[in-house]
């Protein structure tokens, strides 16, 4: 398919797309409406539940069976990354050099990383109090950690992130999740329903399940993301691919081939 | 206009979509991607907003005030979620393509190879 006839098809379908999409929007409840029944019954079941933030409760306890699919997904993003990215058999692991870095950059990085994983903590630790939890919280937890790299060098980072161990902790914690849910099976009523005490509203230890799922999920996604992370930057720092060079722009000569053509 | 914050919602779609339809960059077709994925964002909290509410949560606000609907923003989370593990599921695909082809351009991976 020439690039015309793809661009011809797309706009056939663009505009296939925008008028049903348009006539669909006139039928959709108001914008800014105030009636959301099931917003409102939400709220309520988030306050009976004595869960101060309403999408923590409905995340990790109205809908928990679909956040653990969600966790899912993550775990398998995860391994397939780790799969993907692994070190091939034709290619070298060659230490990373240092650069230089200015010394204000260093200071700001090292004074910022202790900083910057105390609020990651304090995001997934009031998950069922204050906007943000598990997921936000990790992701901030997991960044934080690669100002090691941003302000030093790779060398510093390896040292602070002990990769094998995060793996492990990952998976444990995405195993956590799952052995939560069975709280309800042993209290006799149903997988992940929130059988816990509830707790006064509004304080730390409040929602019953809700924290204890929101910290298996910030710590599944601190350590997912941290070893997500070091697939991507290993292939950009560390592994050496050797056959960069010698493959002919039009990539015709197969990759596997190891020799390359004699120049005429 | 009340149609507005949907209109973009698919606005913000169709754009993403001539990227990808258009690209000649498999890195620059996965940030296209995000893109017409994140008009879902829009769309939902769009559906979501309440006029003169807060945010869906109660640490301190008395119980009782209006607040948006959660239920969409609960689901644009999880939306974040997978759509933050596919991008780094393809750009890992985009790397092992630009080292067992050596391009990254989808008009040259023509040839199928076993």
């Amino acid at each position: 398919m020439t690039r015309r006839v793809r661009t011809a098809f797309f706009l056939a379908a663009a505009a296939v797309f925008a008028v049903a999409f348009v006539w669909a929007s006139t039928g959709l409840p108001a914008f800014g409406t105030a009636h959301h029944p099931y917003g409102s019954r939400a709220v309520d079941a988030s306050v009976r539940r004595h869960t101060a933030n309403v999408v923590s409760s409905i995340n990790f306890d109205q809908r928990a069976l679909d956040t653990l699919g969600e966790e899912s997904i993550l775990f398998g993003a995860v391994l397939g990354a780790v799969v993907l990215l692994r070190q091939a058999r034709d290619e070298d692991r060659e230490d990373p050099v240092p650069g230089r870095v200015l010394p204000t950059t260093l200071l700001l990085g090292a004074g910022l990383l202790p900083v910057t994983l105390l609020v990651g903590v304090y995001v997934v630790g009031h998950g069922q109090l204050s906007p943000g939890g598990g997921f936000q919280g990790g992701v901030v937890l997991a960044t934080g950690l690669h100002l090691a790299y941003l302000a030093a060098d790779y060398r510093v980072l390896r040292r602070v992130r002990p990769l094998a161990a995060l793996g492990a902790v990952d998976a444990a914690a995405a195993g956590a999740f799952t052995a939560l849910g069975l709280a309800g099976l042993v209290a006799g009523a149903a997988y992940l329903q929130n059988v816990l005490p509830l707790g006064t509203f509004n304080q730390l230890a409040s929602g019953g399940l809700v924290p204890l799922v929101n910290a298996a999920v910030g710590v599944e996604v601190a350590s997912g993301v941290v070893v997500l992370l070091a697939q991507f930057l290993d292939q950009a720092v560390e592994i050496e691919s050797p056959q960069e060079d010698r493959l002919p722009p039009d990539g015709s000569q197969a990759p596997d081939d190891r020799h390359p053509p004699e120049a005429p | 206009m009340n149609l507005l914050p949907f209109l973009a919602a698919g606005w913000i779609f169709l754009v993403g979509v001539y990227g990808m339809v258009t690209s000649r960059n498999l890195v620059h077709a996965v940030g296209c991607l995000a893109v017409a994925q994140s008009s879902t964002y829009v769309l939902l909290l769009g559906v979501g907003f309440r006029r003169a509410a807060t945010a869906p949560v109660f640490s301190d606000v008395p119980v009782g005030t209006p607040v948006v609907d959660p239920v969409v923003q609960a689901l644009v989370l999880t939306d974040v979620v997978v759509g933050a593990t596919v991008t780094a599921l393809l750009l890992s695909l985009v790397i092992q393509v630009r080292k067992r082809y050596g391009t990254l351009d989808p008009e040259e991976l023509t040839g199928l190879r076993g």
